[in-house]
């Protein structure tokens, strides 16, 4: 009986997300302060509905109720109870449920930090807000029911994916949603912005934090997915320019454009039409990462299964919304290039390079990703362009960045001054360049590694100069506010990150060897010892086991387990073994035994080196809260607001600085 | 009218969307005529994947009629194309090369490991330098080439169990009645 309660919620849901994405629209527009009201309420009832379906979903996997075909599909007895929850968002339905949560959770959250915006305007934001729920959970209820019978019901269920069998699918997913959402808090204010006209300019501070945080969950996922891939896949790789990985990576390059982009509109009042697209961008990004991943039009190592339905309806609701904005932005974008002017030589101008390379990059993804459908529409066959295009392009369009950002925190808004840009080119030459030398001492002299040490530091003694510069100049206690805080960790992290991924691509040590039980191989300076392997067993798996000891100039370092599970299913697994550090990562996975009938004896192995991997991860860290700082600024905290013009006057004030 | 443009593109966009999705409901894989069919396939001088000291060029594989297999462990068709290949192959009455394409060769044997070898020569092209010649525009995609040396059929995309049946093994066919 309950499955079908969890569908009647669903359908409840809709019909309230149908009056806060109609009514407020109405109020709004004939100034109706009782069916904007309807916004607020409307929302909390759907989020309970919402969060209510998602219960009983939950409720069904905890329970073993096989009758729910979903919860048969993708879990059984023998399955733990943690990845029994983790196993609700582990295929499509369910996940498409966790999205529509989580978006339900953006819009509470909305409703309950911005009461005190104008009415009119927060009545559309929620509005959009409303319809984008329409879409989803009409998508759901007509396409992916995830409460679904399935009579007979079956003794025991079939197994969740091996793969997503990790700890960090289980936190992997809904972060990354709750970034994916997140722009669509953006969206709304910016379609909000161009329905309602004369409020160009605030709407943007309003937005701020709310991207910031948006871009934070997504940097995390995205970091999180990237660890996983490398912890469980077993190839020893961080990024795979995978489809699904790319729908993940356009929203947040685009994302980063956006926040930047609101910081100029927000103080200066300039590229206003830009920040309005990109918020559109933005967000639509995430709907088509959605479609790509779930429309089977692309094949991925970790697509869904794929309906033509499904993907019929998506691009049609794509089409409404995408469309829809930017028809709207083409009719109600602001006409005039506004707000102050600003010279070739000032930070506006390295922001807007600093935009269109995030832009462009976004867009180079969407070609690679989209090459095999594009063959496909050119008869040339579905094929894929992979890593060597992604690889050779994404660095390039990269460089100017990489380049440019030391200057951007010490040029000034509107008109830089040459003189202070050439001290500080001088500084961080020198660093670059001497820690590079150092380093070539160190590497040996690989070109890669040298780069990597060099790009890493010029970046970063930027971001320390310009700290020491605040810390001189800037009366105490208001040296650091929140917001230039989270820029400078961002940009530090962006530092940690591309040091990381050059020394780590440029200095790894892989190695594929036979090992008989006793034997030992050296890489990287490590002794890694073959110990024989075990049989041992889990919760729902059982394991041939590796026992390697590494040992450095006789001591001990480390004694790592890889092992290759047989899951309930017969599925098989590979759980590599990694021994983390700060400056190096020690990893081995298990191959396959040379004789199956004896697994006492030789195995192959694969054994990695890795060097600096970490500071990939650790800078994105770095990047997250960089991200959730700024949102914390105190500017950003809406004080009432009369609904007038001299709102306006007090916001161009208060944004000068 | 610029205010616009960021609208056509998307329609571009959803129209190519449209065309996939159409695409999938019609069509597995197909292949398409290459301006080097029934030419002689440009020569080659690889060294192999598994001994890069020993090279092999076109010469040292003339006299017995091969397919020609580009893949490379980052594609992702590849991985769908390869249990064709495992299960295939032995049947084909032709000998597999393999031609590992733009790919680091640590990455390709351990793709290689995990998926299986079914391939009697394994030609590394790191830089796909070689590959520019036979107009290789991604992974998979592979050439039938007859013992002279002559490039007798071409297949873009992954082979399927379908496409193997109804042109790869007609197109062998064809090519060992010929030559007898």
């Amino acid at each position: 009986m309950t499955p079908e309660l969890g569908q009647l919620a669903l359908i409840l849901a809709l019909l309230l997300a149908l009056a806060q994405g109609i009514l407020p629209l109405i109020g709004a527009w004939r100034g109706n302060r009782a069916l904007m009201a309807v916004a607020r309420p409307a929302a909390a009832g759907q989020a309970v509905f919402v969060a209510f379906a998602f219960g009983i979903l939950v409720w069904a996997f905890l329970h073993f109720d096989f009758s729910v075909r979903y919860v048969a599909d993708n879990s059984n007895l023998a399955l733990p109870w943690y990845y029994r929850i983790a196993a609700v968002w582990g295929a499509h339905e369910g996940s498409l449920l966790l999205w529509i949560l989580i978006l339900n959770v953006w819009t509470v959250a909305l409703a309950a930090f911005n009461q005190k915006l104008p009415e009119v305007f927060a009545a559309r934001v929620m509005a959009v807000m409303g319809l984008v729920a329409v879409g989803f959970l009409t998508f759901m209820i007509f396409t992916s029911d995830p409460f679904g019978r399935l009579l007979p019901m079956p003794g025991d269920g079939a197994d969740l994916n091996p793969v997503l069998q990790d700890p960090g699918m289980t936190f992997h997913p809904p972060v990354l949603y709750t970034g994916y959402v997140g722009f669509s808090v953006a969206f709304a204010f910016a379609i909000a912005g161009l329905l309602g006209g004369e409020m160009e300019q605030a709407w943007v501070r309003w937005a701020r934090p709310w991207t910031n945080v948006a871009w934070a969950f997504l940097t995390l996922g995205i970091v999180a997915g990237s660890w996983w891939a490398y912890a469980e896949l077993g190839w020893g790789g961080w990024w795979f320019w995978d489809p699904v990985e790319n729908a993940s990576f356009m929203p947040w390059l685009v994302g980063l454009a956006l926040i930047h982009a609101q910081a100029v509109t927000e103080k200066r009042g300039s590229l206003r039409a830009w920040t309005i697209l990109l918020s559109i961008f933005a967000f639509s990004l995430s709907l088509l990462g959605t479609f790509l991943v779930r429309s089977g039009v692309l094949t991925s190592v970790h697509a869904f299964a794929s309906d033509p339905r499904r993907g019929i309806f998506i691009l049609a609701f794509l089409t409404v919304v995408v469309g829809g904005s930017l028809l709207l932005y083409a009719l109600r974008a602001p006409k005039v290039a506004g707000g102050k002017a600003f010279r070739l030589l000032s930070r506006e101008t390295l922001l807007l390079i600093g935009n269109l390379m995030f832009t462009v990059a976004a867009a180079m993804v969407l070609l690679g990703t989209l090459f095999p459908l594009i063959g496909d529409a050119l008869h040339m066959g579905r094929i894929s362009v992979g890593p060597p295009y992604f690889g050779f392009l994404f660095p390039l369009l990269m460089l100017p960045v990489v380049l440019l950002m030391p200057f951007g925190p010490f040029l000034r808004w509107g008109h830089g001054d040459g003189t202070d840009l050439k001290h500080l080119l001088l500084r961080v030459t020198i660093a670059a360049v001497a820690c590079a030398i150092i380093a070539a001492f160190l590497v040996h002299g690989q070109i890669k590694a040298m780069v990597g040490v060099a790009a890493g530091v010029w970046i970063a003694v930027g971001v320390l100069l310009y700290s020491y510069k605040r810390w001189r100049e800037a009366p105490r206690g208001r040296r650091y506010p929140a917001e230039m805080a989270g820029m400078l960790l961002a940009h530090f992290g962006m530092a940690v990150f591309v040091a990381g991924v050059l020394l780590s691509e440029s200095l790894s040590v892989s190695s594929d060897v036979r090992m008989a039980p006793g034997q030992s191989k050296n890489i990287g300076g490590y002794d890694f010892r073959f110990d024989g392997v075990q049989r041992t067993t889990g919760p729902n798996w059982h394991a041939d086991q590796g026992v390697i000891s590494v040992t450095r100039d006789g001591s001990r370092v480390a004694t790592m387990r890889p092992q290759k599970r047989t899951y309930a299913g017969d599925q098989v697994q590979t759980e590599s073994a990694v021994d983390a550090g700060f400056t190096r990562d020690l990893y081995v996975a298990l191959g396959e035994p040379m004789d199956a009938n004896n697994i006492q004896g030789a195995w192959s192995l694969r054994l990695y080196y890795k060097p600096f991997i970490r500071w990939i991860w650790g800078g994105g860290v770095l990047m997250m809260l960089g991200g959730f700082v700024c949102a914390t600024d105190r500017r950003f905290r809406i004080k009432r607001l009369p609904v007038t013009a001299a709102g306006n006057e007090w916001l161009a004030q208060e944004s000068r600085i | 009218m610029s205010r616009l443009l960021p609208l056509f593109g998307f329609l571009g966009l959803v129209a190519l969307f449209a065309f996939g999705i159409w695409w999938n409901t019609q069509h597995d894989q197909n292949a398409i005529p290459t301006p080097l069919l029934n030419k002689p396939a440009p020569a080659f001088d690889l060294p192999q994947l598994y001994e890069p000291t020993a090279k092999v060029s076109k010469a040292d594989l003339l006299g017995k009629p091969y397919l020609l297999n580009v893949f490379a462990s980052w594609c992702i068709e590849c991985g769908l194309e390869h249990p064709v290949l495992e299960a295939e192959g032995p049947t084909l009455g032709v000998e597999l090369v393999g031609y590992n394409y733009k790919d680091a060769p640590a990455d390709a044997k351990r793709w290689l490991a995990e998926h299986g070898n079914p391939y009697k020569v394994l030609l590394a092209d790191e830089s796909g330098q070689t590959a520019i010649n036979f107009g290789v525009y991604g992974a998979p995609e592979s050439f039938l080439i007859d013992a002279q040396g002559v490039i007798r059929y071409k297949h873009i995309g992954p082979l399927t169990p379908d496409v193997v049946a109804n042109e790869l093994k007609p197109a062998i066919a064809s090519m060992l009645k010929e030559a007898r």
